[in-house]
């Protein structure tokens, strides 16, 4: 594991700088733990007060400091995509590994459901899941929605390693010394699909912080709870830009965009890492 | 012919189940909750006046009878899948009379118009300046491309359309940021309008470009660096054949139909992107018209855009599985 990483940095620039984004945005998500001030608390620091080295990113028209504000934030927003991540994993395991490895009927029934759910657009459904729930929607619902929204296109991926591992020798002995297809499942087929179940979450992160931003931003989340979206919200309904509080808005975006672009690089490399011949030629041998 | 009547079959069996399941979350959404949809849109008329119990009684029944919320829940998932045949969602609460599907046939267009606009330009520069970049591979300027496109492609639509608008609203402003037009410009075929459309378009186009192309620029440069390794190509450039028609006709051609598929399984996400980029900048789509109808606390709006854009999406990813064979010979008779 620790020489796995020591070679990614070494070997791949991308890796190492995703590495670098990701580690400052959980060192800021981590801050928050340390915050002079109660998370979501007004009043708390002068107003619209510019950059400066008593607050770092300023202060914005709530009465909040920036940066601190920021770090619950980001926090908050982190542990969403982590949550939904996960959730639709779950899914997504479930459905890939079952279709891949069983085949026939339960794999064409599987993969119509998983192709039904590929086209559909999240954000009405979730924009509807919204207007029927109002003030009832919390950061639970919001998570389960949008995981059964986000496997299908991962479950597609682990189906078709599923489907060559069921070929492969070991399984074939497995079957013969008599394990459940749940142990084959579990205990054998799980290990080979991880790592891309690894990349796939960075992207599902992705995927998932970016509809919470929309989401709040347009207020449609419980606003109280402080993520980057409802930052951004709240900025807009103070109008940050055109009272000149730029910095209000440009932090978290800023965040965001690292966030963003972190958790892709690390996806991107994963991926490469996991084929061995990208691997090889970029390594310096050839493929 | 046979093989194709059957993949069409298929395809349309797929269309049936994306509506069928589709339709049935929205209603079991709208349904399955504990909140009733008439409480609190009287509640939200009511909130700041007296009113006569009475009337609130008769509101009631006409908001129930108008949301087709009468009988048993049976009775209303089929009077719910009634009202999806026939596209007829009723009077919309916030533009009333206005029906919910006029509201909707005009803001379609503008959704449809921005949708396409900018998944033809992202998916037409992404495959052409990836198929570039797998062929001539040592090219300075497209690796340069491809990493600010795939720098640009994990920004989600919403981030990118608000940085957009703010450095072109609010950094430098030199072009209209909200609107589908100049407001007092009069509707028609007149070149000022048109030029007015085609102002007010770039911003949501350019966005959406931003971060459509990188995708399609990766995935085409990956597929046709696997093809020039292929024994075919060596054959037709150690045979003298022209470079560029290597590269457009033997190595792009073959590319092109994973493309195609890929086109169809996101055009969900690029839907999504289209009517969250509205959103931002006031584009009077269905984007737009869903925000300002949950705003509005329209019932039957929301659940009209709801079912329609899962409709209108499962419509066009048919259409171009139907298109697609009738490009690559393989798939009519695979």
């Amino acid at each position: 594991m620790f020489r796995i990483l020591k070679d990614l940095l070494r070997y791949n620039r991308e890796f190492a700088l995703g590495a670098i984004l990701i580690l400052l945005v959980v060192a800021m998500s981590l801050a928050s733990f340390f915050s002079p001030y109660p998370s979501g608390l007004q009043y708390v620091a002068p107003f619209d007060v510019p950059p400066s080295w008593g607050h770092p990113f300023g202060t914005n028209s709530r009465g909040q400091d920036v940066f601190w504000e920021l770090t619950f934030a980001i926090r908050n927003s982190l542990l969403f995509g982590i949550t939904v991540a996960l959730l639709s994993r779950l899914i997504a395991l479930v459905v890939g590994l079952t279709s891949g490895y069983i085949g026939g009927v339960v794999d064409r029934i599987l993969m119509s459901i998983n192709d039904t759910f590929v086209v559909f657009p999240p954000f009405p459904i979730l924009v509807l899941v919204y207007f029927i729930f109002k003030d009832h929607m919390s950061w639970a619902l919001l998570a389960v929605a949008m995981a059964s929204l986000g496997w299908p296109y991962d479950a597609r991926l682990i189906r078709s390693v599923a489907l060559s591992l069921r070929t492969r020798e070991f399984t074939t002995q497995s079957i013969f010394s008599g394990m459940s297809t749940r142990q084959i499942l579990i205990e054998e087929h799980l290990p080979y699909v991880l790592p891309i179940v690894f990349a796939t979450t960075m992207n599902n992160i992705n995927w998932s912080i970016g509809l919470e931003v929309t989401l709040s931003v347009i207020g449609f989340t419980n606003i109280e709870t402080p993520t980057i979206g409802t930052m951004i919200y709240w900025a807009n309904q103070h109008t940050a830009l055109v009272a000149g509080v730029w910095w209000w808005i440009a932090f978290p975006v800023g965040l965001v965009i690292m966030t963003f672009i972190g958790l892709y690089l690390l996806s991107v490399s994963m991926n490469e890492y996991i084929d061995p011949r990208s691997r090889l030629s970029r390594m310096g041998g050839s493929a | 012919m046979a093989a194709y009547t059957l993949y069409v079959l298929r395809r349309f069996g797929q269309f049936v189940l994306v509506v069928f399941v589709g339709i049935n979350i929205a209603f079991f959404v709208t349904h399955a909750t504990p909140i009733d949809p008439i409480t609190a849109a009287i509640a939200a008329t009511t909130r700041f006046s007296q009113s006569d119990p009475q009337a609130v009684q008769m509101t009631r029944e006409a908001l129930r009878e108008l949301y087709g919320l009468q009988g048993s829940l049976w009775q209303q998932y089929v009077a719910f899948w009634m009202r999806v045949a026939v596209a007829d969602f009723g009077p919309s609460l916030s533009a009333f009379p206005t029906p919910v599907s006029t509201l909707i046939w005009r803001a379609l267009p503008w959704t449809f118009g921005l949708l396409s606009i900018a998944t033809l330009i992202s998916w037409g520069l992404g495959n052409l300046l990836g198929g570039l970049a797998g062929y001539y591979r040592r090219n300075v300027a497209l690796k340069l491309f491809g990493v600010v496109a795939s720098g640009l492609q994990p920004i989600p639509n919403y981030v990118m359309a608000f940085v957009v608008l703010v450095l072109f609203g609010y950094v430098w402003p030199i072009l209209p940021i909200t609107g589908s037009s100049q407001i007092n410009l009069p509707q028609g075929w007149t070149l000022a309008y048109f030029e007015s459309v085609f102002q007010h378009a770039l911003l949501p186009v350019l966005s959406l470009v931003l971060v459509g192309t990188g995708a399609w620029f990766i995935g085409m440069r990956a597929l046709v660096s696997n093809i020039v390794t292929e024994d075919y190509v060596t054959y037709a450039e150690l045979g003298g054949v022209d470079r560029r028609r290597i590269l457009i006709s033997y190595v792009m051609r073959n590319a092109l139909m994973p493309q195609v598929t890929g086109l169809a399984l996101s055009l969900g996400l690029i839907f999504n992107g289209a009517v969250i980029t509205e959103v931002v900048f006031g584009y009077p789509g269905l984007g737009n018209l869903l925000i300002r109808a949950v705003y509005a606390g329209d019932y039957s709006l929301v659940i009209g855009i709801a079912s329609m854009s899962i409709i209108a999406v499962a419509f066009a990813a048919l259409v171009i599985d139907l298109v697609l064979p009738l490009l690559d010979p393989r798939v009519r008779t695979a």
